[in-house]
């Protein structure tokens, strides 16, 4: 603006071809800006690729798993010690009774396929297999007891030792101290895949399984808690959806304008930046110790993370409200529409695609969130059976996916780390569809006025 | 409109949910984080071999686990509390308060308290319970009299240990594992160097004494780990001087990245620590509500099946993973058999 008037500070004499030192020195000043800005996204950039990185290169491995190919001879002597094929009489026989079973088995394939080997006893191989085996071999038994007497191949998860040296998570140097597997396991490893036996492949266990005991890290899987989040998710969207639309519209359209509806907005900006640990204990306090919901229960995460997710909900609504023109309105009231019909009929429609977008983000940020998961009791040994229907889907103990990767991470099997990080991926590849999808709505049906 | 319904229906399913809830068919366990991976391996293979559910067994630390199964009797609080310490007298009174009265104890075995640092780091492989003491203590004895803690290398007081600054984890106050390390490690130590002596002479009584032995320095060498031991292992793997207190099984998983330290000349191994050998262990409990037993399904069976000798025996799961059976386990057996509660007993 001064430009008009500038009459130049060289004494006088200025030439609009070459810059002058004020001017030279604005115009670094620009580039300078430039640069620093550019060096900012840049920076940003790197961290994005570096954390990208991380976390596919330490996840990637958790969905691939070591499965040994066993040729099990179920021996009816062991398995159905009466012969009549009873269930009940079968069940009596636990996981332990098929150990030896397998044992043996692998045994006599490592025999028959001629490797050389210092075990002499079938015992000391059980190093190789997951201790889920066992399990495995006897659920398949008693829904096929026809089988028993046969030599059935099962394809069994190898243990975790196993599958991180087939992963160069462990090596012969890093064993040395292990008390759980020595290298002469390895020497075995090594052969039984050079014989087709042992081999890496997809393991559909990691996504849809569920929780495995400390002991098992390869048998983990996502899968249940990954319901639970989805039910969460359900409770929030059943719940926060109404309650912050309503009252949005409520404060937005109908509220008078005073000092009460003053502080109710600060109050709802405030709580949008309240730790969500806060809602944890009020969750506690309210929830559990209060009305006594059960424990672990995605019925209590979800009201927890409703009234976390609330606040974000509001605010979107309401900027999404403020942003239809008073025109719309006018118009509507002007043909003789009551206010609530010119709501209801022209504003709220034409502020959905921002109301939707606000709310996927809100439930997207509640779907990464784990510290009010903690204090309502869902880290532990928790998401290990599948809800058996809707009502035990919110009521049944479960725990979310954010909480299961921080579960892993804690765990001492260095297996569990992997799986962590694996989690991470699935739960990066759900927010980034919940992303797309809000972006997509808005783009959809944005309106420009 | 559209909400109004939705909102009603949101509350309908709460209303329904919540008398569903009355009906409990699965075993819940919660408290000592030490514990948390014994009780998940015996949950996994209980859920395998019977009819019923899977238990759930939450973490939270032996003080959280028994406070919240001292919250009153009914399907909505907890069965059974795991501790990586024996209950205590105020507990059992809270207990009782709230109606909880009859408890069964049940000790499923020892946990061996290692100490450990890296693999490539500075030779720490041996260490006496004077060492920590003279290492961590508040106040320590230099030169006959007791003063402030002056050490701030480890050779400064033991020329058999690395010439490297003192970088101590040790778990935090919430932790079972503090009790031990405290009175088996530095009241220990401060008896060893005769601390304990010079301070009742210089005129405390016996357990001033013996507070102010267990008392850590604060001046940073020490670090309190609130988390767990996965924080320890963090913390030691970023500084190569570092020394950590680990448990056992911990260590046993992680071999390749952490060598295991003497202490008092003894290797811990479960032999060891089993034989009493390797002074730093302590048993590991759970609690039974026995209120419970009958009402929720597969409680009895669960206690029974987690001290059986195919689970908690020398061979069992829990023995590979790093747990020291019990010599008394078939007395524990029974115990459960006769759902023996604590008054009883005494």
């Amino acid at each position: 603006m001064s430009d008009a008037t500038y009459s130049g500070a060289g004494k006088g004499r200025s030439s609009l071809t070459t810059a002058d030192a004020r001017t030279a020195k604005r115009n670094a000043a620009e580039k300078r800006f430039r640069f620093y800005g550019l060096a900012a996204i840049g920076a940003g950039m790197f961290f994005l690729v570096v954390l990208l990185t991380a976390i596919v290169s330490n996840g990637i491995g958790a969905f691939q798993q070591t499965f040994i190919e066993v040729p099990v001879y179920l021996d009816e002597q062991a398995l159905d010690p009466n012969g009549n094929r009873d269930p009940a009489d079968m069940r009596k026989v636990s996981t332990f009774g098929y150990n030896p079973l397998i044992q043996t088995a692998l045994y006599q394939q490592v025999r028959d396929a001629g490797i050389e080997t210092s075990y002499e006893d079938a015992g000391d191989m059980k190093a190789l297999l997951s201790a889920s085996a066992a399990a495995e071999v006897r659920d398949w038994v008693l829904e096929n007891p026809g089988r028993i007497g046969d030599t059935v191949t099962f394809e069994l998860l190898a243990s975790s030792r196993v599958d991180g040296y087939l992963k160069d998570r462990v090596s012969r140097d890093s064993i040395v101290n292990d008390r759980n597997i020595d290298a002469g396991h390895l020497d075995l490893v090594d052969a039984l895949q050079a014989d087709g036996a042992l081999h890496k492949s997809f393991n559909p266990g990691f996504i849809f399984g569920s929780d495995a005991s400390e002991s098992r890290a390869e048998q983990a899987g996502l899968g249940v808690s990954m319901l639970g989040s989805l039910f969460m998710m359900l409770v929030v969207l059943v719940l926060a959806l109404p309650i912050g639309v309503a009252a949005s519209i409520y404060l937005e359209e109908f509220a008078p304008k005073n000092r009460i509806t003053d502080i109710i907005e600060v109050n709802i900006s405030n709580l949008a930046a309240v730790p969500s640990i806060v809602f944890g204990i009020l969750g506690l306090a309210a929830f559990i110790q209060f009305a006594h919901l059960p424990q672990s229960a995605p019925l209590v995460g979800g009201l927890v993370l409703t009234l976390m997710t609330l606040p974000t909900i509001i605010i979107s609504t309401r900027a999404s409200l403020k942003a239809v023109p008073p025109s719309i309105r006018d118009a509507a009231l002007g043909v003789g529409a009551s206010k609530m019909q010119a709501t209801f009929h022209h504003v709220l429609p034409l502020a959905m695609p921002g109301i939707l977008t606000g709310t996927i983000i809100g439930l997207a940020q509640a779907l990464g969130e784990t510290a009010p998961l903690l204090l309502i009791g869902m880290v532990g040994y928790i998401a290990t059976n599948y809800p058996d229907g809707i009502v035990s889907g919110f009521m049944a103990p479960n725990s979310a996916m954010p909480a299961q990767i921080y579960e892993w991470a804690k765990r001492a099997d260095p297996a569990y780390y992997e799986r962590a990080w694996g989690g991470i991926i699935i739960l990066l590849v759900f927010l980034l569809i919940m992303n797309v999808i809000a972006v997509v709505l808005r783009r959809k049906f944005e309106r420009r006025w | 409109m559209q909400s109004v319904k939705l909102a009603a229906s949101a509350i309908a399913i709460a209303a329904v949910s919540a008398s569903a809830a009355a009906a409990r068919d699965n075993v819940q366990v919660a408290g000592s984080s030490t514990v948390l991976p014994y009780a998940s391996i015996v949950a996994e293979a209980f859920g395998e071999n019977f009819d019923f559910p899977t238990p759930v067994v939450e973490s939270g630390g032996s003080s959280a686990g028994l406070s919240r199964f001292c919250e009153g009797v009914g399907e909505n609080t907890i069965d059974i509390a795991n501790a990586s310490r024996a209950i205590r007298e105020r507990e059992i009174e809270a207990c009782a308060e709230n109606g909880v009265t009859d408890i069964i104890e049940t000790r499923i075995g020892y946990d061996g308290i290692v100490f450990a640092s890296q693999i490539d780091g500075p030779e720490f492989t041996a260490f006496e319970p004077a060492d920590w003491f003279n290492a961590l203590g508040a106040q320590v004895l230099v030169d006959g009299e007791i003063v402030d803690n002056p050490h701030t290398n480890w050779a400064e007081f033991n020329s058999d240990l690395p010439d490297v600054e003192i970088a101590a984890f040790i778990p935090g106050t919430r932790h079972g594992t503090r009790e031990v390390f405290e009175e088996k490690v530095l009241l220990q130590g401060c008896e060893d160097t005769g601390a304990m002596e010079a301070m009742i002479a210089g005129g405390m009584s016996e357990d001033d004494a013996e507070d102010a032995c267990m008392a850590v320095r604060t001046d940073g060498l020490s670090v309190d780990i609130d988390g767990d031991y996965t924080e320890t292992l963090a913390r030691i793997g970023s500084n190569s001087d570092g020394v950590g207190v680990f448990g056992l099984a911990f260590y046993e998983n992680n071999t390749d990245t952490l060598k295991v330290a003497t202490m008092s000349g003894v290797e811990p191994s479960t032999e060891s620590i089993a034989s009493g050998e390797y002074p730093v262990s302590r048993p590991l409990f759970f609690y039974i509500k026995k209120a419970h037993i009958g009402v929720i399904p597969g409680l009895k069976e669960y206690a029974e099946f987690f001290v059986s000798n195919e689970i908690a025996g020398p061979n069992g799961p829990l023995a590979n993973y790093g747990l020291v059976s019990d010599p008394e386990l078939e007395a524990t057996q029974q115990k459960i058999a006769d759902e023996e509660t604590m008054g009883s007993s005494m």
